[in-house]
């Protein structure tokens, strides 16, 4: 089918994000509930999320920073961010944090660290593709064919 | 892409337009929650504070169908609140987590959760949820229409106001089965809105005399086994009355019925179980007449189930802690008031009963109609003795609270002053029921005795059948009256025994108030307080004894005879008590006659709620007995103890005598 290049980048973009394992299902879920009443639904919940995350983030590292590890704490702040993460579809990012509270469970200090750093590490590249991902979708513009340029 | 309905025609098309109230502290998933809900065609609303949920949810518990709440919330916890709201407000709540552990879904499950999802939700499970709503409905419709009620379930009524209606009431009934009748009536006629059980969006009806008066012959005409609702609400022909309206008021007279005929065995028992009963049931007692109301209340249950409906808040159970705590606290102060529905809290449609129930005077449906009949009161002071009798159960309701609060004043005055209370009560709400053709005098005299608390009841219901009768003489009220007065006095003496133990049975409390003044006529002989007050004329009754309940016009003696000799219905505490001799009994109506003892029997529309007198605040007159014993109960809150009247006797409860 004849695409707008923009649009073909496009789909090649999203593809990318699930094979290479950023995002699932869940994801698909949220394209799907975006339509015209809601047009950029998915971006919002994104950015959202960003916001979200990034104060739980901050959180658990000022935990790790005081020792002892209070697990507890660790455990609950990373269950909130599991729950957002998967609400959005982030699959990598939801993984590392379940193993962080399998960690905290077991009051593993070292294993909550270097996940945690896992996990980071997994959410900025997040982050960093669903950016470059919306950017395109705006240039790109909305469903109706977007003009050719000449 | 989708089209977006109109939400407004949710009867014909619901799950559309379902409104669902989510609750989660994750703005993202919130967000998507919300999002999903309105793909689905609900009326979303959202929040990310529990507390705030709770707050929507209790100003107007019609407002929503359905909960969906996280568990984890940093400002209280889901389960909490799902059980808050599974309590309060009875409406189907389903958790959402993205832990799916076995423990926490099981930990959903016991506390009332519906369904249990876990995150992240999907469309397709949220789809379906609008069943858990119809499925409440559905049972509760089943529960509360269970007297018998031939209609066709109205799952129609999907409407938010029916539905939401529908589901608390449902739920209530199934979380409380005896409620659930209560609750629903309580709904559908409390016109009393101000307090959190305002629930229902429609305007409630209100069972004045004359509609109860019409329920009655309708019902009397079609016999008591064959009225059904439909058949009533036709030959009532009132307008703007619902069949729903009908089979919950029924549902309440049946429950009337069966106390009553279980006040008049009880009577006697009444006496002695003052002592015992709870402080539910003592109040009870010291009704008279109306004690045996509460004995009815209380061990039956049936009381508490028109009790419990409106007191979820437990308000009842505060009647019942008096035990000891004698009416001076006026412990359940709140609950004497039966007016001041704010005890309540969510009793106020509890109270609203009561206070129908206090007018028991007013017309032989008065009694009837103590169901939540609180315009009943005033009426009742018109001397329908009779009726009252017959309402007596419903009133128990509304007047179990405040006799609790009585009982626990009662309580302390000692059971003394219970009989008196006790029998004031009844006698009162004998009053009404000149009509109480079926007063058994007899009956209620040897239930009283007996009268555990409940049988004092028993008594009642012995009279109340006669309360269709209730028209009429006076004479007969007076014996009816009687009948209960022994049961007052009986009850009473039970009482101050009943007053403790009953700790359940708060709600009955009230009502035995109203029977004793009948009892208080009986008592008479029994009790020498009140014998001479109820002797006196069982009009004395008629003002509700200052019991803490409002002692509806429980028994309009002889109009406005009060009993002379009345024993001040001692309003122990809150309780109101016949006072003796007031004038005979304490005045029924309002006028001030007041029994100048009446202890502060707040009067509160009409029923007598006896207030935990503090000594003897004197109630003022002006309420009619009743008002008087409440006010004067009100007052007496600062002086627990004795009655400055005479003490438990008389505590200026003004008994109002529902005559």
């Amino acid at each position: 089918m004849e695409r707008n290049p923009m649009r073909r980048q496009l789909a090649i973009m999203r593809q990318s994000l699930f094979d290479q394992g950023h995002v699932d299902e869940q994801f698909v879920q949220l394209e799907e509930l975006q339509d015209d009443a809601n047009p950029n639904f998915v971006e919002e919940v994104v950015t959202l999320y960003y916001r979200d995350s990034a104060r739980i983030i901050l959180n658990i590292e000022q935990a790790l920073e005081r020792k002892p590890f209070d697990f507890r704490k660790l455990d609950a702040y990373m269950h909130q961010f599991k729950g957002s993460s998967s609400s959005i579809g982030a699959k990598k990012v939801k993984a590392e944090s379940t193993l962080f509270r399998e960690y905290c469970k077991s009051g593993n200090g070292e294993g909550c660290m270097r996940s945690f750093q896992q996990l980071k590490k997994e959410y900025a590249t997040l982050r960093k593709k669903l950016g470059a991902y919306f950017q395109l979708a705006r240039q790109a513009g909305p469903v109706e064919t977007a003009s050719r340029p000449k | 892409m989708r089209v977006e309905r109109v939400i407004s025609d949710e009867n014909d098309s619901f799950p559309v337009g379902m409104r669902v109230l989510a609750v989660d502290d994750d703005p993202t998933c919130l967000l998507l929650l919300e999002t999903l809900l309105t793909k689905c065609k609900y009326n979303v609303t959202t929040t990310s504070q529990a507390i705030t949920a709770l707050k929507m949810l209790r100003e107007n518990k019609n407002k929503f169908d359905l909960v969906i709440s996280d568990v984890h919330m940093p400002d209280m916890d889901g389960f909490k609140l799902l059980e808050l709201v599974g309590l309060e407000m009875d409406l189907p709540v389903i958790m959402l987590s993205a832990n799916g552990d076995t423990k926490l879904v099981m930990k959903g499950i016991t506390h009332g959760a519906c369904d249990y999802l876990l995150k992240p939700v999907r469309i397709e499970e949220l789809q379906n949820i609008w069943q858990h709503v119809i499925r409440r409905k559905k049972f509760d419709r089943k529960d509360r229409d269970g007297s018998g009620s031939q209609d066709k379930p109205y799952i129609d009524s999907s409407e938010a106001a029916g539905l939401g209606n529908v589901d608390q009431n449902g739920k209530f009934n199934k979380k409380r089965k005896d409620q659930n009748e209560d609750e629903d009536e309580e709904r559908d006629e409390n016109g009393h809105d101000n307090e959190d059980l305002s629930t229902q969006k429609k305007p409630r009806v209100v069972w004045s005399v004359e509609l109860h008066r019409k329920f009655v012959a309708a019902v009397n005409q079609l016999g008591i086994e064959k009225a059904v609702p439909k058949k009533i609400l036709e030959l009532m022909n009132v307008e703007n009355l619902t069949r729903e309206n009908v089979a919950s008021h029924l549902q309440k007279f049946r429950l009337y019925l069966k106390r009553i005929s279980c006040v008049a065995n009880q009577q006697a028992n009444m006496a002695a179980a003052l002592g015992s009963v709870d402080s539910t049931h003592l109040r009870m007692g010291t009704m008279n007449g109306f004690g045996n109301f509460h004995t009815l209340a209380g061990p039956d249950q049936i009381h508490n189930a028109a009790f419990r409906s409106f007191q979820h808040s437990g308000v009842l159970r505060r009647l019942n802690t008096p035990a000891g705590v004698g009416i001076s606290g006026l412990p359940s102060s709140g609950l004497v008031q039966l007016s001041p529905v704010q005890n309540l809290g969510n009793t106020s449609t509890y109270q609203r009963k009561l206070q129908s129930f206090v007018i028991p005077g007013n017309h032989n449906a008065n009694i009837l109609q103590g169901m939540p009949m609180s315009l009943e009161f005033d009426q009742l002071q018109n001397n329908r003795a009779a009726s009252h009798v017959g309402q007596f159960p419903s009133v128990d309701n509304t007047t179990v609270l405040p006799v609790s609060s009585i009982s626990g004043s009662l309580i302390d005055a000692g059971c003394s002053n219970s009989p008196l209370l006790g029998v004031t009560s009844n006698s009162l709400l004998l009053e009404g029921s000149s009509q109480l053709p079926t007063l058994h005098a007899s009956n209620l005299r040897d239930s009283v005795s007996g009268f555990p608390n409940r049988s004092t009841l028993s008594d009642f219901t012995s009279i109340a059948p006669a309360s269709n009768q209730l028209h009429g003489s006076k004479a007969d009220i007076q014996d009816q009256a009687f009948p209960i007065s022994c049961n007052a006095g009986k009850i009473i003496s039970s009482a101050p025994q009943d007053w403790n133990a009953p700790k359940k049975d708060a709600p009955y409390q009230s009502n035995v108030p109203s029977c004793s003044i009948n009892s208080l006529r009986a008592v008479n002989g029994d009790m020498a307080q009140l014998g001479q007050c109820l002797d006196q004329n069982n009009p004395i009754f008629n003002r509700n004894v200052g019991f803490d309940f409002v002692d509806p016009l429980s028994i309009k003696c002889s109009e406005g005879e009060n009993l002379a000799t009345e024993p001040s219905v001692i309003e122990k505490e809150g309780y109101l008590m016949v006072q003796p001799s007031r004038q005979g009994i304490y005045i029924p109506d309002n006028e001030g006659e007041n029994f100048a003892m009446e202890p502060s029997v707040i009067e509160k529309e009409g029923y007598l709620i006896v207030q935990p007198r503090r000594q003897g605040s004197y109630i003022p007159g002006n309420l009619g007995s009743l008002e008087d014993l409440a006010s004067a109960m009100t007052k007496q809150d600062h002086d627990k103890g004795k009655p400055t009247d005479g003490d438990f006797g008389y505590n200026d409860y003004s008994l109002r005598t529902c005559i």
